[in-house]
């Protein structure tokens, strides 16, 4: 009910035409949780507000991505989805972000219960220093997995899911760091999977890589967006076409006032035929 | 095009310059600290045996051993780790994790700093006042670790702030992000990788309470005992006292007496940083960034 009411008042308000929803599949849309609906939001850093006026919804089940030139505000605002904001200070968040219909932001919600529902994979590969097993078990024991054998099976699934199974599954004693860069972010990918989260959140996932090891994540999204909604930070054009099925122009016009969202919408229109002039000059390179 | 010229020349002179004059600062510093312990190690040596470790003193201390002395010194410097290292690493931690950025922190942590440059008869003095005689513990191992955790509290506060701060944010963030607590964050990630310089500068920290000689002896320390301490409300022997005590109150020791003393807690303070550096390097083995 919440849900519903919240999406409608979005929606009515929506920047962009709800026409073209991303994954037309009212049965599953449903029954799948994981979608956020951002409206009217801010945020500001101290006095100084960065980001105004976001309308956007995403949706559940499918990978949006966030684009614009840097400081545009692009990962501040994906931070604010899983509150990981709150922990710099001095950083306010106005409007309403809504996960599945429920404000993230009021008193009653716990950040730290919010942040196992929505994950995060960092830009530079970040894995703990200890050993593969350890790190993907992180989470599930902050939630309080005791068992052996249901911690293995989880560690698994999440390995499997980050495709990281095959390469690690003789070696999960390994200390994490005697991986490779695409393995060790792969491994941030199944550290963040383990913790069943509805949403993942990536700020340039794939920005310290090499191509190949790109490549390797790119496919994992593509594997993963059945089972998680996912957000997603480039700086790569090609990439956003690549893997999105949403996407997000963000763009800070002067350093005098905040950073807004240009355009969003289905990834193929935003990419050939874009409603604005700003987002088709970005797309095609002419700056940023 | 000479002026250039004169310039390039002049660089490439300051550069060698510059070089020789930091090395021979390096070298000085080398010597003299290599004289003090070879003065050490080659006037101590002949006076170590099973005997001068383990028998106590005789005929004035001017024959016998130093057993009670040693024990006297374990005693002391464990208690005062017992009692120093939680509450400067919690303090610690709350400063590098927890304490907001703002005038309050910033004047804490200037306290802390000038903590540490307080000379320590002045820590001496506190504790005699304070412990021996306000609170009525008396002159005893207990007054005299509670002076010493004083005395070593800012270098372990300071040194687990800093071993801390060095440790990558985006470690902390990641555990956040899985929903771990602050707490859960530091405790199985944070303090894990920041063990090793904490592990140093308690090691650091300790050894100086072991060396300091003022502070203890207006707390508990004696001249001389004929039993060891039975419970941490006797007084005590130690070594940095009665080093202080042969070389000036006892006429006619016999050097190796002396100088095997003072070896004794050189070498017992090297033991325990080396102890120290070989875990680190195998910690570092396993960690790195």
């Amino acid at each position: 009910m919440v849900m519903s009411a919240v999406l409608e008042e979005v929606t009515a308000e929506a920047p962009f035409a709800l026409s073209e929803p991303v994954r037309v599949d009212a049965d599953r849309a449903e029954k799948v949780s994981g979608s956020f609906s951002l409206k009217d939001v801010s945020v500001a850093y101290g006095n100084e507000t960065v980001i105004a006026g976001v309308n956007m919804l995403v949706p559940s089940r499918a990978v949006t991505a966030l684009i614009g030139p840097s400081g545009c505000g692009k990962s501040t605002l994906l931070r604010c989805l899983n509150r990981m904001n709150d922990e710099i200070g001095n950083v306010r968040v106005g409007g309403t972000i809504a996960l599945d219909g429920l404000d993230i932001y009021q008193k009653s919600i716990d950040p730290v219960d919010l942040r196992m529902r929505v994950g995060q994979v960092f830009q530079r590969p970040n894995p703990f220093p200890m050993s593969i097993y350890d790190n993907v078990a992180f989470g599930p024991r902050t939630q309080g997995v005791r068992k052996r054998d249901e911690l293995d099976a989880i560690i698994e699934a999440a390995l499997k899911d980050a495709a990281l199974w095959d390469e690690v599954k003789n070696h999960l004693k390994k200390h994490a760091f005697e991986l490779s860069g695409g393995q060790q972010q792969r491994l941030c990918i199944a550290r963040a999977l383990a913790t069943k989260p509805e949403v993942l959140l990536m700020d340039e996932p794939a920005s310290a890589l090499d191509p190949i090891s790109t490549q390797q994540i790119e496919d994992t999204i593509a594997e993963l967006k059945d089972m998680v909604t996912i957000v997603i930070v480039t700086h790569n054009m090609q990439q956003a076409a690549r893997i999105s099925d949403q996407t997000a122009f963000m763009l800070r016009e002067s350093m005098d006032q905040p950073a807004h969202l240009v355009e969003v919408g289905e990834t193929k229109r935003m990419f050939t035929n874009p409603d604005d002039k700003r987002t088709e000059s970005y797309i095609t390179g002419r700056f940023g | 095009m000479s002026d250039r010229n004169r310039r390039a020349r002049n660089a490439r002179t300051v550069e060698v310059v510059m070089k020789v004059v930091t090395g021979a600062c390096v070298a000085l510093v080398i010597g003299a600290a290599m004289l003090i312990l070879g003065k050490i190690v080659i006037s101590g040596i002949p006076g170590i045996s099973l005997e001068f470790l383990f028998s106590k003193p005789g005929m004035g201390m001017r024959a016998g051993g130093i057993f009670p002395i040693i024990v006297g010194t374990l005693m002391l410097v464990t208690l005062t780790a017992v009692l120093v290292l939680p509450l400067g690493i919690m303090a610690g931690i709350y400063l590098a994790e927890y304490a907001p950025k703002n005038v309050v922190t910033r004047i804490v942590r200037l306290s802390i700093a000038n903590m540490a440059g307080v000379p320590s008869i002045v820590y001496g003095l506190f504790g005699l006042a304070v412990f021996v005689l306000l609170m009525q513990i008396g002159k005893s191992l207990l007054a005299s670790a509670l002076t010493l955790t004083c005395l070593t509290l800012p270098v372990i506060i300071t040194s687990t702030e800093e071993a801390l701060r060095q440790i990558p944010s985006d470690l902390r963030q990641a555990a956040l992000a899985l929903g771990a607590t602050r707490w859960r964050a530091i405790y199985k990630v944070i303090l894990p990788a920041a063990a090793p310089g904490i592990v140093t500068g308690s090691i650091l920290g300790l050894s100086r309470a072991a060396g300091e000689t003022a502070p203890i002896l207006v707390t508990g320390a004696a001249f001389f005992l004929p039993k060891l301490p039975d419970s941490v409300y006797s007084q005590y022997m130690s070594l940095p006292y009665h080093l202080y005590v042969l070389a000036t109150q006892v006429p006619n020791v016999p050097p190796e007496i002396t100088w095997g003393t003072a070896f004794v807690l050189v070498a017992g303070v090297s033991i325990v940083s080396m102890i120290a550096g070989a875990w680190r390097s195998v910690q570092r083995r396993k960690v790195k960034w």
